[in-house]
């Protein structure tokens, strides 16, 4: 792909982020309740620091005007004042960030490590027993509610046979000084592999639960994929060639099949983001998504508001790079 | 060839009819359909078929296990919840809040996105680039994290849930059926309408949508299965029909308080859900696979 080429696709973001940020400031806007009554809450105080609260945060100009300070300050991650916490929104989103972005990495390693040996198992032999409960397996996969599997988890391995913690992200006996925020991470740079068992031992639940609609999914794309594949002429000639079947399968056919699966990944991880919120409320995992929830309920709107957009800026970019991989991988796709 | 053999072929079928008798044949796939009716007609009939009140409280039924299970009786078979509703009265109600988010959304969903799509497809032009900002920026947002957002603008309701999934929804149904559109819209039939003096609207509403409605039909089912998900995801959440209305996602999430003594108050309302998304999910596939053999596998 030409760097000019790139260029543009870069371009034709920048409409798409104006608009998803749009949306984010309007939702805000229009959500009702006043934010200084919300601020002040049952403090009682005058008119005239009612209006300078108000003039501070900018509630006295156009919603335009606001609109383009919002803008500002969200290209230097400034987003306000979260009231709950008595510091600013970025700080609070930067504590919870690490603990959400391990979980969804986790869960995608998990996804990956299962789907492709099953999707290209599936495809091997097809319609063999294995294949049919490939196929029974993801469509379960993708009809499982995430939050009720996930307590279905809880109570076979934590409640009933007691080898799994229940929630949380490590016992406090365990707690390692923070450096990356990573805690898989932050464990093995203290030297401490007992605390790191315990942190993966933890993350499992929910990792699982997470990573079981991907799972069905990339699964599904491998097996289709992989069938596919095995059906091109070049298969065949490597065949005829005498080429032991392993290694046709291993070396010529499956490298060409991970393509879809390699780009549908990065695209389904936008939907790990929105799983997210599920799993981590299901695991009292103290990430992002938890964090959004319980601020949705103490009325934290600037909060609310600063996870929305990097959500969806998140998401954006993921959808981009998966498109730009695919194109990368795939030299007959012209962008 | 003689008369007779003549005499004896089967006469012509229209493409429909040998459609639904694919799809007839398929077991698995009646199977679901039948599953899916026995849902709307629990939620239709709720009031005749729920043995008890779903909202009347009796603390002393507080956790009292399934029929099967010691302490258990009959008139109360899947157990009670923690205020001593019985569950499975409940999860026949909660179907009707499910069925009806899942219908009234894709209904709405579908209708704008028909209108949107043909609109794009048809015209092309700048409609077609204003539909198609407002789409890449809807695809922006990952779906229920959006739909959460609008939740916390709008605040709790019915209709409200319905809403804040329909904003997003109709996107999918739009992007079908303008792709369609885009395909048909040069076809000869086409052509020859437009020669004949027929207008826009005659074209897009009498020509094109009637060919084009079987993907679209397809995909709306397979999308169904997904709201009905997230409106149990946002129910779960405590952002969906507020208590004491029954709801299976937050029937899940009430049975969470109680995992270590009684495990039925969440799993029966996950086992509904599972039951209905499986099924639609089921039955969708099928019609993929009779109506829009396309896309299948």
């Amino acid at each position: 792909m030409s760097f000019g080429k790139l260029l543009e696709r870069i371009i034709q973001l920048i409409p798409v982020l104006l608009g998803v940020s749009l949306i984010v400031f309007v939702m805000l806007a229009l959500t009702p309740g006043d934010p200084v009554q919300i601020m002040v809450g049952e403090q009682s105080i005058t008119p005239e620091q009612e209006a300078e609260l108000r003039r501070d945060l900018g509630l006295d100009k156009p919603m335009v005007e606001r609109f383009f300070i919002f803008l500002g300050n969200a290209a230097q991650f400034d987003f306000g004042q979260s009231y709950y916490h008595g510091r600013p929104v970025s700080a609070v989103i930067a504590e919870r960030l690490p603990a959400t972005i391990e979980l969804s990495l986790v869960a995608l390693i998990v996804a990956l490590v299962t789907a492709i040996p099953l999707g290209v198992l599936a495809a091997i032999r097809k319609n063999s027993v294995l294949d049919r409960l490939a196929t029974v397996g993801s469509l379960l996969g993708v009809s499982l509610p995430g939050f009720w599997f996930g307590i279905l988890l809880i109570m076979l391995f934590s409640v009933h046979l007691q080898i799994l913690p229940v929630s949380g992200r490590i016992g406090y006996a365990s707690e390692v000084p923070t450096v990356s925020g990573f805690l898989l991470i932050d464990t093995l740079l203290a030297g401490d592999v007992r605390a790191f068992g315990e942190a993966l031992r933890y993350l499992i639940l929910p990792a699982i639960t997470l990573g079981l609609p991907m799972t069905a999914i990339l699964m599904r794309v491998t097996r289709t994929s992989m069938l596919e594949v095995m059906r091109q002429d070049y298969i065949t000639f490597a065949e005829a060639k005498g080429l032991p079947r392993r290694r046709v399968l291993f070396r010529h056919a499956l490298k060409n099949a991970l393509i879809p699966t390699v780009s549908v990944a990065a695209i389904e991880m936008g939907s790990l983001l929105g799983g997210n919120m599920i799993v981590e409320t299901v695991f009292g995992w103290p990430g992002l998504g938890r964090l959004v929830v319980e601020s949705i309920f103490l009325r934290n709107y600037p909060l609310v508001q600063a996870a929305v957009l990097l959500y969806a800026v998140t998401y954006v970019l993921l959808n981009f790079i998966a498109d730009i991989l695919y194109t990368v991988l795939n030299p007959r796709v012209k962008l | 060839m003689t008369e007779a053999t003549l005499a004896s072929a089967p006469p012509a079928d229209s493409l429909f009819r040998r459609n639904l008798r694919d799809f007839r044949s398929n077991r698995l796939a009646m199977a679901s359909v039948i599953v899916v009716l026995i849902f709307v007609i629990m939620a239709v009939a709720a009031p005749l078929i729920a043995p008890q009140d779903p909202n009347e409280t009796d603390l002393f039924r507080r956790l009292q296990p399934p029929a099967w299970i010691e302490g258990g009786e009959w008139a109360f078979v899947l157990g009670c919840d923690g205020l001593g509703r019985d569950i499975f009265s409940r999860i026949i109600y909660g179907a009707r809040i499910s069925i009806f988010i899942g219908v009234a959304v894709i209904v709405l969903a579908t209708g704008v996105g028909i209108l949107a799509g043909l609109a794009a497809g048809y015209f092309r032009g700048w409609v077609d680039v204003v539909i198609g900002r407002i789409v890449d920026i809807l695809l922006g947002f990952p779906y229920l994290i959006f739909a959460i957002g609008l939740m916390a603008m709008m605040g709790p309701g019915l209709f409200n849930i319905v809403l804040a999934l329909a904003y997003k929804e109709w996107v999918i149904p739009c992007r079908v059926v303008r792709g369609e559109t885009l395909a048909v819209r040069e076809l000869e039939y086409v052509e020859a309408a437009r020669a004949l003096g027929a207008g826009s609207r005659h074209i897009m509403w009498r020509e094109i949508l009637p060919n084009i409605l079987s993907p679209v039909i397809v995909v709306s089912t397979i999308r169904m299965a997904n709201v009905i998900i997230l409106e149990a995801s946002l129910s779960f959440l405590g952002l969906g029909v507020q208590p004491p209305t029954a709801s299976w996602g937050s029937m899940v999430s009430d049975g969470r308080a109680f995992i270590l003594e009684a495990w039925w108050v969440s799993t029966f309302p996950g086992v509904a859900i599972l039951l209905l998304v499986l099924a639609i999910n089921v039955a969708s596939q099928g019609l993929r696979d009779a109506f829009d053999p396309r896309f299948s596998e």
